[in-house]
């Protein structure tokens, strides 16, 4: 009878995941999308054709490239913000300040990228946008933020730190508050001054769940953001802003490759994989718990 | 905890902690308090002031334009309501019915399933065979591609699950032996017992269906059956798609400028989070630190 209960959630899971891991089969078919789903076991078999395509395109090294650079950027500057921002927020003696900002940094997380790519649209205008009105009150020429590939990625670096750092903190913070506070308290008798507890007793503390949240962020390595970059890129941004994402989303439902958008969203899914797999298998290594 | 009287040093940490806080919060205000100010500004104040953070009169024009009855964006609320409200429910009465016997440890095909779960976490169809199931099952242009697609979240029902396991058996034994069914049982004992891990779950779930922008571009080609965040994201990327709408403001006085208008949607589509998320803000973070339990 339990069974019965599971029924609901199994098709679920077989119809929305297990039959599409099984479409991915026209990856090494020549798939159009009029031929419907029987076209699926009728179409013609190419093999790695539609992977040597991709693996030779011009633009592959591009995209690639694009993907790696803009996660790796913002892991770069992404990862340790929070971290800071915890550290930070633990040294305010004011517990009404600290709820405060606590609770106004949460806020983003909780708006879709869409409302933020609203804000960024609006505050980064060239015709009445915040940042350009205040750059030209300085004497500075106005920046197209948005179409100018010289800060296309740091604006995704940046709303993307906006974005996630308040709630990111709470890990830390979590963590930070189970710090026995009597250890403060020697430290200080025995001369301690507030920058060496930080260093000797706060961050040893946090240590352990920085390492699981370094581990874990190495499989989403191919994820650089699909929908911030959808939503912001334009053309004039591509050779700097096109990801595997956006470009799987392009062949495959504007120009209807739908093969040639599979194998490259294969190609993907692949790499992340075996990221994951890895990083699991560190984890357990560096005795941490792994994510199964 | 008391650690003496503030150094020299410390007083000069303290001004630069808090100012740096301070400066990070006023970054998440700002660009709030921009696009409200801006969504208030008639044509003429803009041409004057070029910039405005306080509109010297607040002109209603575009408000008036997007809440009147049957403009694109009254009804957009009504597809996003109804899926944040069905969505949720029939996410979270899924999620319960799958996550019950998982917390059955000694179920034959336990693992079985599990792994079954723990698949589909690692490697996915991608996005053309999911799109193509969503087409051959009729579902194009449906309400329905907004809510089935995503009916359950593996990590909510592991989170779930976890709750579950704290339940101490002996509560649904005397059930059982009255001839309960495992369905009564879930609905009548556990479920009950289960409400604040149920109310944060279906939080994620609201939150989630209410943000949700990029199904319905994909599975939906028909502007009347599109949900806030797409009309939204539509005024954002191009507005031209909507000038019959705004060539009827005329009626209302002098159309707003494009800016103003934009951000009267940004608005009136953030709104209800920013009114709702103050009071549900704690039931998200408990959220959180449930799911940070290993699964």
């Amino acid at each position: 009878m339990y069974y019965l209960l599971l029924l609901p959630g199994l098709l679920y899971l077989i119809i929305f995941h297990y039959i599409p891991m099984f479409g991915i089969i026209i990856s090494f078919k020549e798939y159009q999308p009029f031929m419907g789903v029987e076209g699926i076991f009728t179409s013609e078999w190419v093999g790695l054709k539609h992977f040597q395509k991709f693996f030779n395109s011009y633009y592959f090294w591009d995209i690639l490239g694009n993907t790696l650079a803009i996660s790796l950027l913002k892991f770069i500057f992404g990862f340790p913000a929070p971290i800071i921002f915890a550290l930070l927020l633990n040294e305010v003696r004011n517990k009404k300040f600290m709820k405060t900002v606590q609770t106004i940094s949460y806020l983003p997380h909780f708006l879709s990228w869409v409302v933020v790519s609203g804000l960024l649209v609006t505050l980064l205008s060239t015709d009445n946008g915040l940042i350009n009105i205040i750059r030209e009150a300085m004497g500075k020429e106005s920046i197209m933020f948005l179409g100018d590939p010289k800060y296309f990625r740091q604006v995704l670096v940046i709303s993307d730190i906006w974005k996630g750092i308040g709630w990111g903190s709470i890990v830390y913070l979590a963590a930070i508050s189970g710090v026995d506070q009597e250890m403060y308290e020697a430290a200080y008798i025995d001369g301690a001054n507030r920058w060496r507890r930080i260093w000797h007793i706060t961050l040893p503390s946090i240590s352990h769940i920085v390492v699981i949240m370094l581990i874990f962020s190495v499989g989403g390595l191919l994820n650089a953001g699909f929908e911030q970059i959808f939503l912001l890129y334009s053309p004039a941004v591509y050779s700097v802003a096109d990801i595997i994402d956006t470009f799987v989303y392009r062949e495959g439902l504007q120009s209807n490759n739908y093969s040639y958008a599979t194998a490259v969203g294969l190609f993907k899914s692949l790499v992340s994989m075996f990221l994951l797999l890895l990083t699991n298998f560190i984890a357990k290594r560096l005795d941490q718990e792994g994510i199964w | 905890m008391y650690l003496g009287k503030p150094t020299f040093s410390e007083k000069v940490f303290n001004v630069i902690n808090y100012t740096l806080l301070g400066l990070l919060t006023i970054s998440f205000i700002v660009p709030f308090l921009n696009v409200i100010a801006t969504s208030f500004v008639s044509e003429k104040e803009l041409i004057e002031r070029g910039f405005v953070l306080i509109p010297r009169n607040f002109d209603l024009t575009s408000y008036k334009l997007f809440l009147r009855k049957g403009s694109v964006l009254v009804d957009a609320y009504k597809v996003t309501i109804f899926r944040v409200v069905i969505g949720s429910l029939l996410n979270l009465l899924v999620t319960a019915m799958f996550a019950y016997p998982m917390a059955k440890k000694d179920l034959p095909g336990r693992n079985f399933f599990l792994t079954m779960v723990f698949i589909t976490m690692l490697i996915g169809g991608g996005l053309i065979p999911t799109y193509m199931v969503v087409k051959s099952l009729n579902l194009i242009n449906t309400f329905w591609a907004l809510i089935i697609p995503s009916m359950m979240s593996v990590w909510n029902m592991l989170i779930l699950r976890n709750f579950f396991y704290t339940i101490p058996p002996s509560l649904e034994e005397s059930a059982f032996i009255d001839g309960a069914t495992p369905f009564i049982v879930l609905t009548r004992i556990i479920l009950p017992l289960s409400l604040p891990s149920l109310a944060t779950i279906g939080l994620f779930y609201a939150v989630g269906h209410w943000n949700a922008w990029f199904d319905a571009v994909i599975y939906i080609n028909e502007p009347e059956k599109y949900p806030v965040q797409v009309i939204l994201r539509n005024f954002v990327l191009n507005m031209t798609a909507y000038e019959l709408e705004l060539e009827e403001s005329t009626g209302l006085g002098a159309k707003p400028p494009s800016v103003t208008i934009r951000s009267t949607v940004i608005v009136i589509s953030t709104l209800p989070i920013l009114f709702i998320y103050p009071f549900l803000q704690k039931y998200f973070v408990k959220g959180i630190m449930v799911g940070s339990v290993k699964g």
